[in-house]
């Protein structure tokens, strides 16, 4: 029965050798190896619930009246779009389940996409053979992004409409262009004419995924041209040597388990943990919004560069020429992907990574310059993010705003040093200890050898 | 003396090595894989998990199925995930008792191919293609200009070159204020200490232009700069309901940055807590907005009605690389 099969796909496609070498494609072991399958078997799940997804949703904003079974929204006026969001949580038997499911799924793609991103970053696996692997990987995060606020800004509820105004406002800042940007996108002033949502529902639904799908395509195939990079915990793992668990029967099982529990995860959280109650946020108008609003996670950076900022617009005479959404909404992330493109070609300008060809993985104290970098950039980020929070801790523990402000402004310079200090010092330190353990042991060695010798 | 002994160790080695496996019989085939351990107990582990698996999944589409059960949803999700959960489960037992791990070596790939890299580079130039200096050139201006015309359809998106609509809102002399229903607001309904929300009479209140938030402030507090002076109606001053910091609606009046016990009253925007003073012509006094609010001249008429004396002292809305600060817009 097999050799039957394996026999007609040869016959027909010539594939035997090639599924021979994939059957023992080597993966090495290590638990942090799997953050990007994550994101992988998270993107499986958002393609499955959102082709569900599409067949359900209308893109058009003209207005109608509610008519349907949620009592508190009966007689409002909304867009088909909101409407038909909301008669999918409401009417379509499993449909609240898919579209939590898709909600939670992006949530953890994007976290795992920046997990896998730490791991790359800290153990060097970027560096050369793999700066292209690293440059595509780079891309689909901040494509992910852009994917993410695409589709919750989709249901036109009232925080996603919130979300539009902000980002239409962001375009609008860019110097020069931010304006016929902004018209071009929109065709018109916000809230833009109504092509507006179908271009948002076409490139969310078909535009993007395709070029995610291109770019993994490209990025996986990359990853297995070169093979993966490993740790060297024994001797026989090597720059030239490859030590790993085959593909089959040894890798197969594993990630498919691991698939399994990504997708047990998501629908547990999908059908269990609500996200995004759009009928509690009613539907969006321009002239509404809504205190302690906040946009999904990964988007938490960019309210807190725009809070952070203080206020003022560069100006000359009468006009306004750089308006202030710029530095934190649009500034702010290119300096985070810059530097994140730019990081391999500076850490060899800096001179601390030569022009070495590397499959062995470092650990964060081998490299203690870049891991120094890292936790500044990191440590810079996470300040932000967490200021765009600083009005629900106002709130929840009476902190006054203005105040936390004040301490983030100071923060988001003094952090990013303390932490590059510590982490510089803690890789040295711990390159020490390692040292003068290995020579202590060595020596120790010697003296019992010559003991026993006498 | 250490060649000597290096020698014997390889002996050793070999010898041991020798030992290994157990040989083979007539007619048997060195495995690839070697054998699997015999793991009965994980095997029926394995099996039980997939039953539970199948149970679960099955259980999935009763619920679907079954209508009018309570919590739908919730017992979807939950039925669905169990399903993977054993599924996981019952893998992970397979990955890690039932089949072999094992850890094999292999050789990384060449990190170039020289050889190949020289043939490569040979046949391009060759070609005699890349010594016609001129042909490429041309071939890059043709294309080049291809480009360009293949994104030219790409303005037909949106105006793109006519940035006075962002100027302009439905507001004009003697426009009435009406509130969210339609019906036009009396100066005497406007009370201290809340806001309310105005559109223009007939107008679509989605535009930016449109929406205001009104306010009575006691007479003592009014403190209008000259330009804005005569804006208000009896203490009722008209503000743009549209943030100049990123365009979201200015909902709240006070709160959260200014206690109840504050002296002053603010008009607070919700998504970047810019604040502005409706006493001094929509100031800003905290916050990232870089412009201070639109004001709107406004006026008892006869009927007690409020009206709109003319547009606002400037432009509504986000700002934009050139916008004038200032300046009524027609």
């Amino acid at each position: 029965m097999i050799r039957r099969l394996v026999r007609f796909l040869d016959t027909r496609s010539g594939t035997a050798p090639l599924l021979r070498k994939t059957l023992r494609y080597l993966f090495p072991d290590h638990w942090s190896f799997l953050l990007g399958e994550v994101a992988l078997y998270a993107f499986v799940v958002l393609v499955g619930t959102g082709v569900f997804l599409t067949l359900f949703y209308e893109d058009s904003t003209a207005k109608v009246v509610y008519h349907g079974p949620y009592e508190p929204l009966r007689g409002r006026e909304m867009t088909h779009a909101y409407r038909s969001v909301l008669d999918l949580s409401t009417n379509v038997k499993a449909g609240l389940l898919i579209r939590q499911t898709h909600h939670w799924a992006a949530n953890v793609f994007i976290a795992a996409i920046v997990l896998h991103l730490l791991r790359i970053f800290f153990t060097g696996a970027y560096r050369k053979p793999r700066e292209l692997t690293y440059w595509l990987g780079v891309t689909m995060l901040f494509v992910s992004l852009l994917e993410g606020y695409l589709g919750y800004s989709l249901a036109d509820d009232l925080l996603s409409g919130m979300g539009l105004a902000i980002g239409y406002s962001v375009a609008m800042s860019i110097p020069f262009v931010g304006a016929n940007l902004a018209e071009l996108l929109w065709d018109g002033p916000f809230p833009g004419s109504h092509a507006f949502f179908p271009r948002m529902y076409i490139v969310h639904v078909l535009v993007i995924p395709l070029l995610l799908a291109v770019l993994l395509g490209a990025h996986l195939a990359l990853v297995a041209l070169k093979h993966h990079t490993q740790f060297r915990r024994e001797r026989r793992q090597s720059e030239r040597k490859l030590v790993g668990v085959p593909t089959f029967p040894g890798q197969a099982p594993r990630s498919l388990g691991l698939l399994a529990a990504v997708a047990a995860v998501l629908f547990l959280l999908g059908g269990l943990v609500q996200i995004n109650p759009i009928w509690l946020w009613g539907p969006y108008h321009t002239y509404l919004a809504t205190n302690g609003a906040q946009p999904d996670w990964y988007l938490g950076w960019l309210i807190g560069g725009l809070r952070l900022m203080p206020g003022f617009d560069v100006t000359i005479g009468g006009y306004t020429l750089v308006p202030n959404p710029f530095w934190g909404g649009a500034l702010f992330p290119l300096v985070v992907l810059v530097f994140l493109y730019l990081w391999p070609w500076l850490e060899r300008k800096l001179g601390w990574e030569g022009d070495g060809y590397h499959n062995l993985l470092q650990r964060p104290r081998d490299a203690p310059g870049r891991t120094a970098v890292g936790w500044a950039m990191l440590t810079w980020v996470t300040l932000v993010f967490v200021a765009g929070g600083a009005d629900r801790v106002d709130v929840m523990f009476d902190v006054p705003y203005t105040e936390q402000i004040w301490i983030f402004r100071v923060l988001v310079f003094v952090g990013p040093a303390l932490a590059a200090i510590v982490a510089y010092r803690s890789c040295i330190e711990l390159g020490r200890a390692e040292r003068s353990d290995r020579e202590r042991r060595q020596a120790e060695h010697e003296a019992r050898a010559a003991r026993s010798r006498a | 003396m250490s060649r000597a002994r290096g020698f014997l160790i390889g002996v050793v080695l070999l010898l041991l090595r020798r030992r290994g496996p157990r040989p083979l019989r007539p007619g048997e085939r060195e495995r690839i894989v070697p054998p699997a351990p015999e793991n009965a107990g994980a095997e029926l582990l394995a099996i039980s998990l997939l039953l539970a698996s199948t149970a679960c999944a099955i259980a999935f589409v009763a619920v679907y199925v079954l209508d009018r059960l309570p919590r739908q949803t919730q017992l979807l999700g939950l039925s669905l995930g169990l399903a993977f959960v054993f599924l996981a489960a019952a893998l992970v037992v397979t990955a890690k008792r039932l089949v072999v791990t094992e850890e094999l070596e292999d050789d990384y790939p060449e990190p170039e191919h020289p050889g190949e890299q020289e043939t490569v580079a040979r046949i391009v130039e060759e070609s005699g293609l890349t010594r016609r200096k001129l042909l490429m050139v041309a071939l890059g201006a043709a294309g080049g200009a291809i480009g360009v015309a293949l994104i030219t359809p790409a303005a037909s998106l949106g105006p793109f070159l006519r940035v006075s609509r962002f100027y302009r809102t439905p507001w004009r002399r003697g426009r009435r204020l009406v509130n969210e229903n339609g019906a036009p607001y009396r100066a005497a309904e406007i009370e201290q200490g809340t806001f309310y929300t105005a559109f223009p009479e007939g107008a679509d209140r989605e535009d930016l232009g449109s929406p205001l938030v009104l306010v009575r402030l006691p007479r003592g507090e009014l403190d209008l700069p000259p330009e804005n002076a005569g804006f208000d109606a009896d203490g009722i001053v008209a503000f743009s309901k549209i943030c100049t910091h990123a365009g979201c609606a200015i909902a709240l009046y006070r709160a959260p940055l200014f206690r109840p016990n504050d002296p002053k009253p603010a008009l607070v925007c919700p998504c970047h807590y810019s604040t502005f003073d409706p006493a001094s012509g929509g100031t800003v006094i905290y916050g990232p907005a870089g412009r201070k609010l639109p004001m709107l001249p406004i006026a008892v008429g006869s009927d007690g009605v409020l009206r709109a004396k003319g547009n606002f002292d400037g432009p509504v809305g986000p700002s934009w690389w050139g916008v004038r600060m200032k300046g009524p817009t027609p």
